[in-house]
């Protein structure tokens, strides 16, 4: 295998272990939120709702910007990091999977709030009155009764991580094996006009998301799928 | 004894309406909540399920303080175990029938699910899920779970409300049993005079949250208490005398 071939399926192999991070890290930080917002009343809601609804109306180079600037050792976040654990997390993997978590954050949680709120309050009141705590409520009548929705959260989360790009390059650069993703080499091999290997990377990520999107439609059915 | 004196302020069409109830229910009894739609009735058996909090009041169930807003206790649902039917029976739909019996009990035990099994005759249905049951088979499900919690109190939301006249009647006797093997207080709403008649040991009834008279079945007949569709029969049977209304004859 030659080194083009290499550093293709590294890209690649890079974007999905980015993709799937991002994925699992927001689907365990993901449920929680998701319940407290569908379930709980507070009067900041709105606030916390609209903060998590961001990345979807924001330039993903402005959080890229402020996370750059969260990161930098001249401000308490980055200080913090370097002081203490020895990590600058600027042009890092650590760095991009973090900002990729914030930035997908609408879309693992909107589809499980909308999951969860659709479940008739009966079914958890019945629970209650079984003498069911709220955690074996969620396991055993909750999260079996949203599947079609959980199974859309992570499609859409994944899919939307794959095709990152504002966030990866503001965050990440272009670090070949380290920030490089796909969406990133695709913008690299036009400017180099390597129109060959761009379309390679671009009809692949082609086809990933439409075999997802499938997925989330064959799940939900004739159902709007999200939002 | 299930001693309740409540008091909570209700939303409606028509404005607040203020609900209030001082009533000692004693062990055994089957008391049956009646009145018109939005009198209170459902909301007194949420209130007793605490799923809805009272304003203020005190509900004590034997030597229990389910609620007492002066001590500020109010003990969570899963606290008081009541056996809660609602109207449309929320069986969980992930679910076979025995799964959803099992679900209600505190510890499994298979041998007591196989007996509500038996009990309910719902052995050939047990692998069944809701979604394929009737109206009638899934009451009858939802009556099970409800006892396999083994509850204080049973709290039946119109149980029989969406079934047809036929199955109304047939499943009145699952009612009376599943009270019979519970061996304690069982409060059932109903806008039904034929249920109340037929299951009642003794009768609250409740006109805009307010308790108009607590008495024995058979004494709602004699009082105007009853529900649109009596009234209906009434004022036409009036109307006819009153305007000399002749029908066709045959």
């Amino acid at each position: 295998m030659n080194m083009e071939n290499q550093d293709f399926i590294n890209t690649l192999l890079l974007t999905g272990r980015l993709a799937g991070w991002t994925t699992l890290i927001l689907f365990i930080i993901g449920f929680p939120i998701a319940y407290w917002l569908a379930y709980k009343k507070f009067w900041l809601k709105p606030l916390v709702e609209a903060l998590i609804s961001m990345p979807m109306v924001l330039p993903p180079t402005v959080l890229g910007f402020y996370m750059l600037l969260a990161y930098s050792p001249q401000n308490a976040p980055g200080r913090f990091l370097a002081e203490h654990f020895n990590t600058r997390l600027a042009f890092s993997f650590n760095g991009v999977l973090i900002a990729s978590v914030i930035f997908s954050l609408p879309f693992m949680i909107q589809p499980l709030q909308n999951g969860l709120t659709s479940i008739p309050k009966s079914f958890r009141e019945t629970a209650y009155t079984l003498g069911k705590s709220e955690f074996t409520t969620f396991i055993w009548v909750l999260v079996p009764n949203m599947i079609p929705s959980i199974i859309t959260a992570a499609a859409m989360t994944f899919a939307h991580c794959i095709g990152e790009f504002g966030v990866v390059i503001m965050v990440g650069g272009n670090m070949p094996g380290e920030t490089r993703v796909a969406s990133i080499a695709i913008y690299d091999e036009v400017q180099a006009m390597n129109y060959h290997t761009a379309n390679q990377y671009s009809f692949i990520l082609f086809i990933i998301s439409l075999l997802i999107l499938t997925l989330i439609y064959s799940m939900n059915g004739k159902k709007k799928i999200f939002f | 004894m299930l001693k309740i004196d409540i008091q909570k302020t209700m939303l409606s069409a028509e404005g607040n309406t203020n609900l209030q109830v001082c009533s000692e229910i004693q062990e055994n009894e089957l008391l049956c909540l009646f009145g018109h739609s939005g009198a209170g009735k459902t909301t007194l058996l949420r209130i007793l399920a605490g799923l809805t909090k009272p304003d203020k009041g005190r509900i004590v169930f034997n030597d229990t303080v389910w609620f007492d807003s002066e001590k500020k206790i109010n003990l969570p649902p899963q606290q008081r175990n009541v056996g809660y039917m609602f109207q449309d029976y929320t069986l969980f739909p992930n679910m076979t029938v025995e799964k959803n019996i099992s679900f209600g009990q505190k510890e499994k035990n298979k041998e007591e699910v196989d007996n509500l099994l038996l009990l309910f005759d719902l052995e050939i249905l047990k692998n069944q899920y809701p979604e394929k049951l009737s109206g009638g088979q899934k009451q009858r499900v939802a009556l099970a779970r409800a006892l396999a919690a083994k509850p204080n109190v049973l709290l039946l939301d119109e149980p029989l409300s969406a079934l047809d006249f036929e199955m109304r009647l047939a499943l009145q006797h699952e009612i009376r049993k599943a009270h019979e093997l519970l061996n304690t207080v069982t409060i059932m709403v109903s806008h039904d005079l034929q249920e109340v008649f037929h299951l009642a040991t003794s009768v609250i009834v409740l006109k805009n949250g307010t308790v108009i008279n607590e008495c024995k079945p058979a004494d709602i007949f004699k009082e105007n208490y009853t529900p649109n569709y009596c009234c209906f029969t009434q004022n036409i049977t009036e109307k006819t005398a009153q305007t000399d209304i002749h029908f066709p004859t045959f």
